[in-house]
């Protein structure tokens, strides 16, 4: 198969990566035959197959929903290890 | 013998008379890194100050009596797992100067185990690869030749242990990651079934498959390990509650039985098509028939779907990653980009500049495979043939009760021979990924070596496939492989 430009330019968009030029083209061959080999799965039947999203065998997993103590400075670098403001994260300007 | 050469067993009978001390083997092991990772490359941090310490407090509880399966033992940890105050990098430049302000459950085991961290293992970029050439911080080599690579993707933790750097090293297996890297450096690596072990502190990857597991120098070593590590964890709501043995496994792993008669051992012929090379066939073949001098039974069994393996993780996996690693957007962690005028532009440059290669092209694989108009398509169609792919494994464990196969089908290749052509890299998981996918615990055991191209003979190992949360029984079967 084939990706055009206009695609691997979308898709690189939706994954919020900024490629090169170079990368663009060497993606897009990439891509394109991985997902040519990909392909080899139309040839399996699975109409009346259930997809698989887990192997757990687990369903509703509940625990306590229980505050407990951690040090304000480690809260924090588990939240961010950059900005930070009064215990928020400082982030850029979202609206102009 | 130097003492960094001892496996976990010989270590614990030394360690326990008084022999020798926790800080003698960490010293013995820090020497070692110290004059062979410039050459291996398997180490990203080495924490000398930390491990002295922690030996030090061992040999203290050692000397108060207390004793310990892994009190005072030195291990490599891969750079996946959080780690406490030492940074944990993934292989990547977009966490390069993280520092996890928590333990990983794993890593607090064994702490709380006594066992003494030496540093970080090199690994593939947050995991993604089978040679650990797509790490940020360059290849770590194998080191039965160091022009060839070590696997992956947990290359820094399979070296390390080869080489002697420490006793055992933790790793994570997602699509074979333990297991490839074990075939090629040697040594013995067990994945266990999904959700034996907690995956708390783990960076995540493909979340339905990834698992932790030991790299060791034994097989007898790699059990002890999983024992302190396995086990139900809160903070993992996917880890399995309870340990089910069945009534036909408490006869096989009965530890009176000096034989392993009644036990049936299945080789898949879709893991022995004819174009597997001969030698590899062989080395396996030795080990079907030291199982069958033990009393087993050994018979063909198929799996049919097993060819479809590989197209169904390479969907699978990149969707879970592309989901996965949208958390590293630049904002709380890691490499940023200073210069951009608004919120999305920051993003893209962000990551754009803190992403390798492989990790690029499996978040845009995914990120294609889950869009609008494709999702049917490939994804849920890679859903349902995972499904097909279980039920080969249901069907085949009716049959027999573990399955024989080689790891990989060949010895480890030239640093730089398969690292422009993505789709080869994918390929080398052919016989490890069926056991993740399933869920399914598979130890690789040395099996001798293999001839390589343009060299001399390699290691390689040989897998075993049991049914879910039937690690003892791999165990049971592994002591009669030695």
């Amino acid at each position: 198969m084939q990706l055009s430009k206009e695609e691997i330019q979308h898709i690189a968009e939706l994954s919020r990566l900024n490629l090169s030029p170079e990368e663009e083209e060497k993606y897009r061959n990439q891509l394109a035959s991985i997902l040519d080999y990909i392909k080899m799965l139309d040839e399996v039947k699975t109409d009346k197959v259930m997809p698989t999203a887990q192997v757990s065998g687990l369903m509703d997993v509940f625990r306590e929903d229980e505050v407990r103590s951690w040090s304000r400075e480690e809260a924090e670098a588990a939240l961010s290890q950059s900005e930070r403001e009064n215990g928020n994260v400082k982030v850029k300007r979202v609206l102009q | 013998m130097n003492l960094n050469e001892l496996n976990i067993k010989q270590a614990r009978e030394l360690l326990d008379s008084g022999k020798i001390t926790s800080l003698e083997i960490t010293e013995a092991c820090l020497a070692q890194i110290a004059s062979q990772d410039g050459g291996i490359h398997a180490c990203l941090t080495v924490c000398a100050n930390e491990a002295r310490e922690a030996a030090q407090a061992a040999d203290k509880r050692l000397k108060q009596g207390e004793r310990g399966a892994l009190l005072g033992i030195p291990y490599l940890c891969k750079d996946i797992l959080m780690t406490k105050g030492i940074r944990t990098t993934a292989a990547s430049k977009i966490l390069e100067n993280y520092v996890a302000p928590y333990d990983a459950t794993v890593v607090r085991k064994l702490k709380e185990a006594g066992a003494v961290m030496l540093g970080k293992t090199n690994l593939d970029e947050f995991a993604h690869g089978a040679s650990t050439e797509n790490s940020a911080f360059g290849p770590t080599k194998n080191p039965y030749d160091l022009t060839r690579v070590a696997g992956g993707s947990s290359g820094g933790s399979a070296a390390g242990v080869a080489a002697n750097m420490c006793l055992f090293a933790l790793a994570s297996d997602t699509g074979g990651s333990i297991r490839q890297p074990s075939s090629f450096c040697g040594v013995v690596g067990l994945k266990p079934s999904y959700g034996r072990v907690s995956r708390f502190g783990l960076l995540s990857m493909t979340s339905s498959t990834d698992v932790i597991g030991p790299i060791a120098k034994t097989a007898e070593d790699a059990e002890i390990i999983f024992k302190v590590i396995a086990g139900q964890d809160e903070l993992d709501a996917t880890s399995a509650p309870e340990k089910i043995i069945s009534d036909s496994q408490k006869k096989i792993i009965d530890p009176r039985a000096k034989t392993l008669n009644g036990l049936r051992v299945g080789l898949p012929k879709e893991y022995f098509l004819p174009e597997l090379n001969p030698e590899i066939r062989n080395r396996v073949m030795v080990l079907a028939d030291k199982l069958k001098d033990a009393g087993a039974e050994i018979k063909e069994v198929s799996l049919p779907y097993t060819k479809y393996g590989i197209p169904v993780y390479y969907i699978i996996t990149p969707s879970e990653i592309s989901s996965n690693l949208a958390r590293f957007d630049g904002i709380g962690w890691g490499l940023k980009d200073e210069e951009a005028q608004n919120l999305q532009e920051f993003y893209k440059k962000s990551r754009g500049a803190g992403f390798g290669p492989e990790a690029k092209r499996r978040i845009m694989l995914g990120t294609y495979a889950l869009s609008a108009g494709y999702y049917d398509a490939y994804y849920k169609k890679a859903q349902t043939v995972r499904t097909l792919i279980i039920n080969d494994f249901n069907q085949a464990f009716k049959q027999v009760d573990v399955l024989l196969t080689p790891t990989v089908p060949h010895g480890a290749f030239k640093i730089g021979e398969k690292s422009n052509d993505p789709l080869a890299m994918y390929l080398e998981d052919i016989f490890v990924t069926g056991a993740s996918l399933a869920g399914l615990p598979a130890i690789s055991v040395p099996a001798g070596t293999v001839k390589v191209k343009d060299g001399g003979d390699m290691p390689l190992g040989a897998q075993l496939i049991a049914p879910r949360f039937q690690e003892e029984t791999l165990f049971k079967i592994t002591e009669f492989l030695v």
